[in-house]
């Protein structure tokens, strides 16, 4: 009688799954560009310390990362248990801070120069020996900008 | 052999492996948005004759914290909960003490011609101090800045300080300029 009645009154009409597939890829992409492997691979204990004032890092192409902390367990017969400095891949010392920025620096445009920051992510247990030392050698390089790393903290 | 027409290829495993695919890199994503505290270092000190006059005692905080994470201000022992009051009260210095910092004339932009504090927050550390307390002082220090700013934008705006177009928010930012200085390492109340 009405125009809107059911047609198949036995039993609910299968959903059609066809879109599903693009539905999850269109979740897939979205992951996969909003994904950051993992850059380098931490060989330092790195539990870094909560704040409330963060700012976010803007341009992360521009930021070279300091990491600061006791060597993970696998390298302490090698390394001791002392704070290590690791420079992408591989442990440091402070001497290496400079050519580490320099090689930083000529991978970049020239323009951009100015604007790299350097996060320095250390341990929340680090003395600040170890980070005065980097700041030294940091602006001995003219590297001013830095960063200390932190998560954020919620305050109740 | 006459060729029939090709059955149409079952898309119904597409789903199953583009969620594979899809859980995958779930599980790989780090979401960690890099955030951190923004400071600049100074620079470095040349072997030049120094001009400049010397910063009055009245225009620096000494912020100390030594090698058993006490935190001292102008030599006074404090709780770290108290750091952030005692920089606002320095910072600001709304009743104009006479211990407390001078003020200059600056014109900016929204304000006009005002009283600018020329108070430096000096922030010295010992080779012993752990980072966890350092980033935390620093992190109070902060925080009076950002509270100081806030205030004024409640009271010039009627917003907040977020909500600022980022011209005002400039203009915010000289009037209450963050300035901590990074102390020459040394080592204070070593034992």
């Amino acid at each position: 009688m009405s125009k809107f009645g059911r047609k198949n009154k036995g039993g609910s009409p299968a959903i059609s799954t066809a879109s599903l597939p693009d539905i999850v890829f269109m979740l897939l992409f979205f992951f996969m560009v909003t994904t950051t492997m993992r850059t380098a691979d931490l060989k330092v204990d790195n539990k870094i310390p909560y704040s409330t004032e963060l700012k976010k890092l803007e341009k992360k192409s521009l930021v070279s990362y300091i990491y600061v902390g006791e060597p993970k367990k696998q390298f302490r017969a090698l390394f001791g248990t002392e704070p290590r400095i690791q420079l992408n891949d591989q442990f440091a010392k402070v001497s290496d801070i400079e050519q580490f920025i320099t090689s930083e620096r000529e991978a970049r445009e020239e323009a951009e120069v100015p604007q790299m920051t350097t996060s320095i992510k250390a341990d929340a247990k680090v003395k600040m020996g170890i980070i005065t030392e980097i700041k030294q050698a940091l602006r001995e390089v003219n590297a001013l900008k830095i960063n200390y790393s932190t998560k954020k903290q919620i305050r109740k | 052999m006459p060729k029939r027409e090709s059955p149409e290829v079952p898309a119904g495993a597409m789903a199953d492996i583009a969620f594979m695919l899809l859980i995958f890199f779930l599980v790989a994503t780090t979401m960690d948005v890099d955030s951190g505290l923004a400071r600049m270092l100074p620079p470095k000190v040349e072997n030049v004759p120094d001009d400049t006059p010397p910063i009055k005692e009245r225009n620096v905080l000494i912020v100390q914290i030594n090698s058993m994470n006490r935190i001292a201000i102008e030599g006074l022992p404090i709780d770290i909960s108290q750091v952030k009051e005692k920089a606002k009260e320095f910072i600001a210095n709304k009743a104009k003490l006479e211990n407390l910092p001078e003020f200059e004339i600056k014109d900016i932009e929204f304000f006009g011609s005002v009283e600018v504090s020329k108070g430096v927050i000096s922030l010295q550390n010992d080779n012993g101090t752990t980072y966890e307390t350092y980033i935390a002082v620093q992190n109070e220090l902060a925080r009076a800045y950002n509270e100081l700013r806030e205030e004024l934008s409640k009271e010039k705006f009627q917003k907040d300080f977020d909500e600022l177009s980022s011209d005002e928010q400039d203009a915010v930012r000289k009037y209450y300029p963050q300035k901590i200085s990074e102390a020459e390492p040394r080592n204070i109340g070593k034992k």
